[in-house]
């Protein structure tokens, strides 16, 4: 196989922006390449077949090859390069949508000095060697980068040694370019191919004698590289978690009582079992951990459909005593109520009450719904129980959680469950292994036939294993005569799952979140109300919702104080300095010369001081999350009678320096587009502890005819590299509310906003 | 069971079904086309685009017992070699994130391209908004219809 000829640097683009105000230019991606015609099957040998499909050659119709993989130079699990010069990097991380299945293995290609376009990916399955494998937290940068550097760059080293052994010749007389060691001075050249069997004999040197690339030697990171599955995915090739197809599978639907808690006490299984295409009905008891087993009734079938179909004809009685009490009116009165009596101090700098008496006061009373992940792939999971373990074929965020929680729950050896990781869109959702577990405990019913497990729409609105939890805000401040925030003080009514004393996952907010920390005078008083809705982690979990809260009632002040909300916002923050964590607080340090790069990057990129006519306007937030500084301009127009056009959304974003600039970009767009609908469009409900909405009608996604122009830039400043999946979705609804503000003088308190009247005269 | 016979992507297909079974499950669990996907079983998403009769429809929502005697063409048949132009505009674009959505997206950009072939960006707007994407591709997609949309006036119709 010869290694692609594409000219790769040229294609490359380093810029650091993009503008898309009419959906145009943009640098162009590296060419179509090699390893896009090709799949990689593992076989039992050990050696790997690969399957060639060509331009011009119709899909399916593949040339194989097999490839002796014993004398394979495979320095640790991340590389393997054949004597046939195939470069194979490992994808570690379950890929959920932000492209860790190509920024990771750009991270090992580039310290290796391979040709990116030419190198095979394979994804790993859960596996022991190779550090935690998981998606949450935009964790998989931060946590691997360096990692993932030194592997390549081992190898890189010892492919030299091997290629000064061949020659005779001292080490610091080659070079690495696109997979070749170079010796200049004798115009030699050999690929790593050439070299492998002979570095595969030579001894894996101290890591701490390895050296990485500086910054301006990379040439792989940094650049604009399209997704590694996206030949497969366009064509329908891609697999995810519902498209596993395995010999003489069976098919399951999985009905869980419509209150989260709920028990089964009985259910119609001798008729249901009788329905055509139904071959077995049963009652799993399940557990009492709400992120495991739930209890629930079970149904293989011949088909999706015949599954689903006799789904619809269960009677179930439930015992639905959990719910009762638990209404979203429930919860908006117990707040207003606790708005009034007060809640317990949490925080208390200076004196709040003196500021007030002296400042010019605002108040408002903020609140954001329940959410749903929603991801576009309804949960599911593909098992096969035999040998005394099982297989399975998961989307989940966590792997490793998941084999444990099988492994408890059934009472399976943790080292017989196999897990392979499918690529599917997580958002959090798939930190959860409920289905997994449900998924296991079906197959060890079926006769040792594969089963598949596919959620409906309505079981995944209903049970999405925990929701984004509300929150109420009830906020007053205070402006002093010289136009500064003086006070600050909330009182935030929040949940505890099942309890008053504890916030539920994802229902906390941070003595230190911002202004506190940046004022003199800041109190927070927090209530907790008890739920039985199971909360956790979705899309930047408490920032989701937090920076909605803390970025509008700034706003606020800065109208109040007269001010301009940029101006406003870069004196908030100050000097430019480490701020660090509160004592006793777990905090990352917040650097204010970071948030005040992207402040002022993103109001310059939007033309922010520009006159708007009335009806018109631009609104600005930032937020820190996951070691991300974020910010972002919006613009809207908003029609007399109270139609609503985001414009364009400028975003500048400073999470050091970027690993693959199309991903990257493409996260922060996504971001937008969600960020905007979550603003505008989507709340969960419940009513007697179940959940309201069923399908995208009453949880509906934003679509294609609001896509605002968007406007992203980096700052890529030497800090280390940090994720992208999550710091800028919570900046999109405040940019968004205090650009609908300024356009119509309506202020936004309540989401999602598609209820708020924003006419105006 | 009753028996059907299908044309899908040119091949005639004979499947035994119950009568009401939607075209979706019978493309994914009968005939292993995987690439046609469940989203949320009540046409409000798009994932499972197909074409009938050069139609986009969904296929969630069509029986198979409305379907015989039709043309169907899926994601796997779109292009005999997996280069339609609308395929090489997504991967040019870097469109997909997660990736569900995108042939359904796909499918339904294929048949507007044909019967617009230069839309404008509100157009083309227009005729994706059946089409959810969860991840918000939706900028990437309308880049992607747009520069499609050019290849095939160039290429002739493909």
């Amino acid at each position: 196989m010869k290694p692609s000829t594409t000219p790769v640097t040229a294609a490359l683009g380093r810029n650091n922006s993009t503008d898309n105000p009419d959906g145009g230019h943009r640098p162009p991606l590296q060419a179509l390449s090699r390893r896009e015609f090709i799949r990689v099957t593992t076989l039992t040998g050990g050696g790997f077949m690969l399957s060639l499909t060509l331009p011009g050659a119709a899909w399916g119709q593949v040339a194989t090859a097999l490839d002796d993989t014993t004398k394979a130079f495979t320095p640790g699990p991340f590389i393997k390069i054949t004597p046939q010069n195939i470069i194979t990097i490992l994808a570690k991380n379950p890929e959920t949508g932000q492209g860790v299945k190509t920024s990771l293995p750009m991270i090992v290609a580039e310290e290796l000095d391979a040709d990116f376009s030419t190198v095979v990916i394979e994804q790993a399955t859960l596996r022991t060697d190779v550090g935690a494998q998981f998606a949450g937290g935009s964790r998989s940068t931060p946590d691997n980068y360096l990692p993932l550097r030194r592997a390549g760059a081992t190898a890189r080293a010892m492919l030299i040694e091997a290629a000064a052994q061949t020659w005779s010749v001292r080490t610091d007389e080659l070079t690495t370019d696109k997979g070749r060691v170079i010796h200049a001075a004798t115009g030699r050249s050999l690929t790593y191919g050439e070299l492998a069997t002979k570095a595969a004999t030579l001894p894996i040197p101290d890591e701490k004698n390895i050296r990485l690339k500086s910054e301006d030697e990379f040439k792989v990171l940094g650049s604009r590289v399209g997704g590694v599955d996206n030949p497969a995915i366009v064509t329908g090739q891609a697999l995810f978690g519902m498209d596993q197809r395995l010999p003489g599978m069976v098919y399951a639907a999985y009905e869980k009582c419509p209150v989260y808690g709920g028990k089964v006490i009985s259910a119609n299984l001798d008729r249901i079992k009788r329905l055509p295409g139904v071959r077995d009905a049963f009652i799993i008891e399940g557990t009492d951990n709400i992120n495991g087993l739930k209890p629930g009734v079970a149904i293989i079938a011949d088909s999706t459909w015949a599954a689903f179909s006799a789904k619809r004809q269960l009677q179930i009685v439930w015992d639905e005593s959990a719910g009762a009490g638990h209404s979203s009116a429930d919860y908006d009165a117990r707040a207003a109520e606790a708005a009034k009596a007060g809640g317990k101090t949490v925080r208390s700098d200076g004196d709040v009450a003196a500021a007030f008496a002296t400042g010019k006061v605002v108040e408002g009373a903020y609140f954001y719904p329940f959410l749903n992940h929603a991801t576009l792939e309804p949960q599911g999971c593909t098992a096969w129980a035999r040998d005394g373990g099982m297989e399975f074929w998961t989307t989940s965020q966590t792997p490793g959680s998941g084999q444990q929680l099988i492994a408890d729950t059934l009472k399976l050896p943790k080292e017989n469950l196999k897990l392979n990781l499918v690529r599917g869109g997580g958002f959090g959702r798939r930190l959860a292994n409920d289905y997994m577990v449900e998924v296991a405990a079906i197959a060890l019913r079926t006769g040792g036939a594969p089963v598949k497990l596919t959620w409906t729409r309505e079981d995944d609105m209903r049970h999405d294993c925990y929701h984004r939890p509300a929150g109420y805000h009830y906020l007053k401040g205070a402006v002093d005569a010289a136009g500064k925030i003086s006070a600050w003080h909330n009182h935030f009514v929040t949940f505890g799952y099942k309890n008053t004393e504890r916030t539920a996952s994802g229902a906390g907010l941070s003595p230190d979140e911002l202004p506190a920390r940046f004022i003199p005078n800041y109190r927070l008083d927090q209530t907790i109300m008890s739920t039985m809705v199971p909360t956790g982690p979705l899309r930047a979990p408490g920032s989701n919702g937090l920076a909605f809260v803390m970025q509008s009632f700034i706003d606020e002040l800065a109208h109040a104080a007269g001010r301009d909300p940029v101006e406003f916002r870069l004196e908030l923050l100050g000097e430019d300095r480490v701020v660090p964590p509160t004592q006793g607080q777990r905090g990352t340090p917040y650097d204010t010369g970071r948030m005040k790069g992207v402040v002022r990057l993103a109001a310059e990129k939007s033309g922010w001081g520009g006159k708007l006519p009335k009806g018109e306007g631009r609104g600005i937030a930032f937020h820190f999350s996951h070691s991300g500084y974020v910010a972002m301009v919006a613009e809207v127009a908003v029609t007399r009678d109270g139609t609503l056009k985001v414009r364009r959304v400028t975003s500048a974003a400073d999470v050091g320096p970027i690993i693959n600039l199309s991903g990257a970009e493409n996260q922060v767009q996504g971001s937008i587009i969600d960020g905007l609908g979550m603003a505008w469009l989507q709340e969960m409900t419940f009513d007697r502890g179940r959940a309201v909405q069923s399908n995208f009608h009453d949880y509906p996604l934003l679509r294609s005819t609001e896509t605002p122009a968007m406007s992203v830039h980096f700052i890529q400043s030497k800090n280390p590299p940090t994720g992208l999946g999550e710091p800028p979705y919570p900046v999109v609804p405040p940019a968004v509310c205090n650009a609908i503000f300024a356009a119509t003088g309506k202020r936004i308190r309540h989401l999602p906003f598609n209820k708020t009247d924003l006419s105006w005269t | 069971m009753p028996s059907y016979t299908l044309k899908v992507n040119g091949q005639s297909r004979r499947v035994n079904v119950a009568a009401d079974t939607p075209l979706l499950w019978v493309l994914r669990d009968n005939l292993e086309l995987v690439g046609t996907k469940y989203g949320c079983g009540q046409g409000h998403c798009g994932s499972c685009t197909v074409h009938v009769n050069g139609v986009p429809v969904r296929s969630c929502q069509m029986p198979v017992s409305t379907v015989g005697g039709v043309e169907i063409t899926t994601i796997e048949g779109l292009s005999p070699d997996g280069q339609h132009p609308l395929q090489q505009a997504w991967c040019e674009h870097d469109v997909p994130q997660c990736g569900y959505c995108q042939t359904g997206q796909i499918m339904t950009a294929a048949a507007f391209l044909k019967n617009n072939p230069s839309p404008t960006e509100e157009e083309i707007d227009g005729a994706m908004a059946g089409n959810l994407c969860r991840c918000g591709t939706y900028l990437r997609i309308r880049n992607a219809v747009k520069d499609a949309a050019v290849a095939i006036q160039k290429g002739g119709s493909k």
